[in-house]
């Protein structure tokens, strides 16, 4: 097993499209390690990102944020700019294991393990992230909800990596939340998820919003149909309830050990609607 | 394939090894530099017992690889204790029995030390979620909470 610990992008890219048989990024390793240790995987080639300084950095950029692939939640909490401006990407990253993981554990991480569970994804998406791909070819933007297409699927060709998530502009009265429901309070993966971002205006009315669910499909879902539920409303308990109605619609989730189909269903509205309140409540207090 | 030389710092000292790409740095910790003050409970992050710092920040060791730490720091439980006097946890640890069997021991110190240096008056609460993941099988977290409380309080006074 090779490993190599490139101080560029472009050697990065070289390096995993030249590999010949499975190459792996390292960003955080919470999830890689795991998988090597259990033998679910067994790379040929690990290429470590963090030594490339722009995958590691978080910056303002034309009045939004971009942040690195390989920055750590344990970073993104100790960042209180980027913390006002998107609480809800910055509580999910921080949901996710404990303070050893979040240590560790990255954005890029958590959306290129292609978990439908990953925490983080439903807060990005619900915040109109775009993420930064390189490859063989160049660069280019995908939206968050476009990079995982199923389970341990993603739609990056050979060579292509993540480099950085572009978080838009944040207008006046706005807002993002993220909730998860596990049977315990800390340390578990997520029965359901739902992240959502709002935009009010002065009269409280939502003018703009996105809603995301995760663990609910074979991947994390955006719903433009619960978005639209609400936009035009002041979240009033009709709004809610076509909120709730219209992301329990959404769901085609699976019965395992953590939740029934029936259960994730159901939660799926109430936390969408939960979230969506604290949302809201941000954007009236900016 | 050869095996990758690195040199980092480990509690201070300068440090070179040899590893394979696989070996965690808790295997390089116990195996190769024979620091086998970090345990190996679940090798996926899930219990702490490995738990040291990197560049200051707390981590499972388990979950790096040996080969990641060129050039970095490391801070494990052997780099805790001044000589014979213990440090003010340790010591704590001791006069609230707050262990048993003790693997999990060193992980708890290593993550509340790393907490009170950022941190020198934690809540209960907060001391609780900063230590989730670290499992003990034997106390039932009390008197692992209580310890580091009052070693918070001793360490601010003096």
């Amino acid at each position: 097993m090779r490993y190599e610990a490139p101080e560029t992008l472009d050697t990065a890219v070289a390096l995993l499209a030249g590999a010949r048989g499975d190459a792996r990024v390292l960003a955080g390793g919470t999830d890689l390690l795991v998988q090597m240790r259990y033998d679910i995987l067994d790379p040929e080639l690990i290429v470590d990102i963090k030594r490339i300084p722009e995958i590691r950095a978080v910056t303002e950029e034309e009045g939004g944020w971009r942040i690195g692939a390989a920055v750590t939640g344990a970073e993104l909490k100790e960042h209180a700019a980027l913390g006002r401006a998107w609480p809800g990407v910055v509580e999910a990253a921080n949901l996710i294991g404990s303070t050893q993981v979040q240590g560790r554990a990255t954005l890029g991480g958590n959306l290129c393990n292609g978990s439908p569970a990953a925490d983080s994804v439903p807060a990005l998406i619900a915040a109109g992230a775009i993420a930064s791909v390189a490859g063989p070819r160049g660069r280019r933007d995908v939206p968050v909800e476009d990079v995982m297409i199923g389970p341990r699927k993603l739609s990056l060709e050979r060579g292509e990596l993540v480099v950085s998530f572009l978080l838009p502009p944040r207008a006046k009265g706005s807002g993002d939340a993220y909730l998860r429901f596990i049977p315990r309070t800390e340390m578990d993966i997520a029965v359901v998820g739902a992240g959502v971002s709002l935009t009010a205006d002065d009269a409280g009315t939502i003018t703009r919003a996105r809603v995301s669910l995760g663990a609910v499909a074979e991947k994390v879902l955006l719903v433009p149909d619960a978005a639209q539920a609400i936009v035009g409303s002041r979240l009033d308990r009709a709004a809610q309830e076509r909120l709730e109605a219209a992301a329990r619609a959404a769901c085609r989730p699976i019965d395992d050990k953590r939740g029934t189909v029936e259960f994730r269903i159901e939660v799926a509205g109430v936390l969408t609607r939960r979230a969506a309140l604290i949302a809201l409540e941000r954007a009236r207090a900016r | 394939m050869a095996k990758h030389h690195v040199t980092a710092t480990v509690n201070g000292d300068a440090v070179e090894f040899l590893c394979e790409t696989e070996e965690t740095l808790l295997d390089v910790l116990r195996d190769t530099l024979h620091l086998t003050g970090s345990k190996e409970g679940c090798s996926s992050g899930d219990c702490g017992a490995c738990s040291v710092t990197l560049d200051g920040r707390l981590v499972c060791s388990c979950l790096v690889l040996g080969c990641e730490v060129a050039g970095r720091s490391i801070e494990t439980i052997e780099g805790m204790a001044t000589g014979e006097t213990l440090h003010p946890l340790q010591q704590k640890f001791l006069e609230h029995a707050a262990l048993q069997c003790g693997i999990c021991t060193p992980g708890f110190l290593v993550a509340s030390k790393a907490l009170l240096e950022r941190d020198p008056d934690p809540t209960e609460t907060e001391i609780r979620y900063w230590l989730a993941g670290n499992l003990c099988r034997c106390t039932g977290y009390d008197k692992i909470i209580k310890a580091v409380m009052d070693a918070a309080a001793e360490m601010r006074t003096s």
